[in-house]
């Protein structure tokens, strides 16, 4: 393995880790605060309990992702540091900014976990208010930098390093405003339909719970929105790297030359013809650039990145299907929980909204390459000239796996289990 | 007026005060942790847990946000940190992803307490040998072409370089010990915690000594903030002394912020000796103007949200709020 493609690996574990505990991290809270806001309103205990559990759920995941996150502030440099050089005085603005957010995330994460006999009850719920806003803000920030390595803007760039820089301009980048609402919105989506698929799958066995029955309930309010919504805001993100970055659109696409009224291929056989410049374009006949239009070492790996698209959208249309069913049922009053075939479906959806996001990452990191930025710097000249960067990335894989299934076990016990009455 | 560059590297030496005080004392708790003897160990575990438990993840944003600052208003240095100290950074990670994992299963029933005790003890070592590293202006050697072990390890492998190493967890554990004497109201527990602050006040001390005898060339320090560490010492040292468990508190929190801000003075104008100075490495000038707005706007937010959380968590201690 070479030091580059040992440096992705790391890269790659580390966020492919880390982004689970973010998004369980900002989407965990709505649904606490959720929990307690019913605890206040109807005195019913089942919420009071749920919202402790899942305070507890909240703070073993926030904490690894506290510090899977702090591995990646620090990786940046200790893998890319030609990028970080080049980089930091443009894109430190929003990590400056995610900096602050972290802060309040943690300090407000504090006082609710320890200070339910400590603080008022209004208090108490607004700390859990600002846990949650918080944790929205900081990924946005996060992401806000990511964009901008695809669509990089904010400067004029001559022999290779930057001149009269603008952060604002670079915080403006237009990939920024599609990455993070599609990011927020699977944020919602995934852990929302997670928290339900899971409870949904309890219910199967253990019909009655209360319990189960209020958490299926509140995680529906969360995902199922987001869900649904998520097709749209996939088809803004569409439309941005089709204008923006079209050499990834088309490796999604495994689009190899050039064309009007491009197809949508689909797996290695289907093809739907004038699908790809209808949705990229709102056009049948408009011309999409295919992978010809570059020179063949500037090409991401195509059958990586169109095979990680496919799972993103086939998974995507899932979840939001099971939105659907699950608004259509809530409109026709009908109880969930005696639905055996719908708490199926979310039994399903529980690890597909994980594994549509990690495709989705899959799909813009990979789809980036080989740049780190697009068209100012390769990832292959921003790499560390340290050797042996396979022992770290086996290290720092060995760590991950064991903590993941420690944290596994973890929430099994505090949370998921049946209440013990 | 200092120049819009020091002020920038004041705020990032003051953020890494902020993680020392603070993060620092919740290492030094794990120490602690490990060292826990006597009839009250199982009632010293606990009141440690106790006492890190609220605060903990708030403590280590501080790291975070140093870091950030440093990429951001410093990206040169950083970049060269990053490669000449690759080693020592990726196990300090791993520390803290052990400590700071192990300490919340612990806390929710998953066992790991030995592991968090034993991270809490590496990790202080490894951030004071990096420190050791910038210090003593070793760090460049990754960025020279050379043999792995001259480039990635004698960067930092070095007898200075595990003094302050040493020396940093100990003044970790000596914060934790003050600290904790205000963290209970049981007499028994502040005296075992009185002893412990004694003992790692003067291990503080011997440290100190041969750290500047073992530094690499004359030690470029200044007598007035030597001396008035050395006050302050003497302060805690006869505060603890006495019981006066307040003051001492103060006194070793003054001890330690004046030998990090002796560090920062003793090396000004470098930010890595012997070459890079803080102006040679510092961003564009509108970053570092967009920087400091940041970090006046984060401030106003982010100072009363802290005093709200040791308001809430310690105020029983008596702390002199910070």
């Amino acid at each position: 393995m070479s030091d580059l493609l040992a440096a992705r690996s790391q890269m790659a574990v580390s966020l492919a880790f880390h982004i689970i505990f973010a998004v369980i991290g900002i989407a965990m809270p709505v649904l606490m605060v959720l929990a307690e806001r019913r605890w206040q309103r109807t005195r019913d205990p089942v919420y009071l309990d749920l919202a402790k559990r899942w305070a507890r759920g909240t703070a073993i995941l926030f904490a690894v992702g506290a510090v899977s996150g702090t591995v990646l502030s620090f990786e940046l440099g200790l893998l890319w540091p030609r990028f970080m050089e080049l980089a930091g005085p443009l894109i430190g603005m929003p990590f400056s900014l995610e900096g602050f957010a972290f802060f309040m995330e943690a300090i407000f994460l504090g006082v609710y976990l320890y200070g339910w006999e400590k603080v008022s009850a209004r208090a108490h719920l607004l700390a859990g208010v600002l846990v949650a806003l918080s944790g929205a803000a900081s990924g946005i920030f996060v992401v806000i930098a990511n964009a901008w390595m695809n669509t990089p803007t904010g400067f004029t760039l001559a022999n290779g390093s930057f001149s009269s820089i603008d952060p604002i301009a670079a915080m403006g980048t237009p990939a920024a405003f599609p990455q993070t609402l599609h990011m927020t919105l699977a944020a919602y989506a995934a852990t929302g339909l997670g928290v339900a698929g899971i409870h949904a799958f309890m219910l199967l066995r253990n019909r009655t719970s209360a319990f189960h029955r209020a958490a299926l309930t509140i995680g529906l309010l969360v995902g199922a929105p987001a869900a649904v919504l998520q097709p749209i805001a996939g088809d803004i993100a569409a439309r941005s790297v089709a204008r923006r970055q079209p050499v990834k659109l088309a490796a999604m696409e495994a689009l190899y030359e050039t064309r009007a009224g491009a197809p949508i291929t689909i797996g290695p056989g289907i093809r739907i013809p004038y699908a790809l410049s209808l949705l990229a374009f709102h056009d049948p006949h408009a011309v999409v650039q295919g992978l010809d239009a570059v020179p063949r070492d500037e090409w991401p790996n195509v059958p990586l990145v169109h095979g990680a698209f496919d799972v993103m959208v086939a998974l995507g249309t899932y979840l939001a299907l099971v939105g659907l069913w699950a608004g259509w049922l809530a409109w026709r009053k009908r109880d969930f929980t005696t639905r055996r075939r719908f708490l199926w479906a979310l039994t399903i959806a529980a690890p597909s909204g994980f594994l549509a996001l990690e495709a989705g990452w899959m799909v813009t990191e990979l789809g980036r390459q080989p740049w780190i930025i697009v068209g100012v710097l390769k990832t292959a000249d921003a790499v560390t000239p340290m050797p042996g960067l396979i022992v770290p990335f086996a290290t720092i894989t060995l760590l991950y796996c064991a903590l993941g299934v420690i944290v596994a076990v973890l929430l099994y016990r505090q949370i998921v289990r049946s209440p013990q009455t | 007026m200092p120049s819009l560059p020091d002020t920038l590297a004041g705020v990032i030496l003051a953020a890494l005060t902020a993680y020392v005080l603070l993060g620092g004392a919740d290492f030094g708790g794990g120490v602690w942790d490990l060292l826990a003897s006597g009839p009250r160990r199982a009632r010293q575990r606990d009141l440690i847990a106790r006492a890190i438990g609220p605060v903990w993840e708030a403590n280590h944003v501080w790291l975070i946000l140093a870091i950030v600052l440093l990429f951001t208003c410093f990206p040169r240095a950083f970049a060269t940190i990053a490669v000449g100290l690759h080693v020592p950074l990726t196990l300090m990670l791993i520390g803290i992803v052990l400590r700071g994992s192990a300490f919340v299963f612990q806390s929710y029933g998953g066992g790991g307490g030995r592991v968090f005790a034993t991270a809490s003890l590496v990790t202080p070592v490894l951030l004071g040998i990096c420190v050791g590293a910038v210090a003593s202006g070793t760090v460049w050697f990754g960025v020279r072409d050379g043999p792995f072990v001259t480039s990635f390890i004698r960067s930092w492998f070095t007898p200075f370089g595990f003094a302050v190493g040493i020396f940093t967890l100990s003044c970790f554990a000596f914060l934790a010990a003050v600290y904790l004497t205000l963290e209970s109201k049981d007499a028994e527990l502040q005296e075992d915690f009185r002893q412990r602050a004694l003992a790692a006040g003067a291990a503080v001390f011997a440290l100190a000594v041969l750290g500047l005898a073992v530094f690499p060339q004359a030690p470029p320090v200044n007598e007035r903030v030597v001396a008035l560490t050395a006050a302050a010492a003497l302060a805690a040292f006869w505060s603890l002394w006495r019981r006066r468990y307040t003051r001492a508190r103060i006194a070793a929190a003054a001890q330690v912020t004046l030998i990090v801000w002796g560090w920062g003075i003793a090396q000004h104008p470098y930010l890595l000796p012997p070459d890079l100075t803080i102006a040679g490495a510092a961003a564009p000038r509108v970053t570092l103007e967009l920087a400091l707005i940041t970090v006046l706007a984060g401030a106003v937010v982010l100072f009363p949200s802290l005093y709200y959380l040791f308001k809430i968590f310690k105020r029983r201690s008596g702390l002199p709020v910070p």
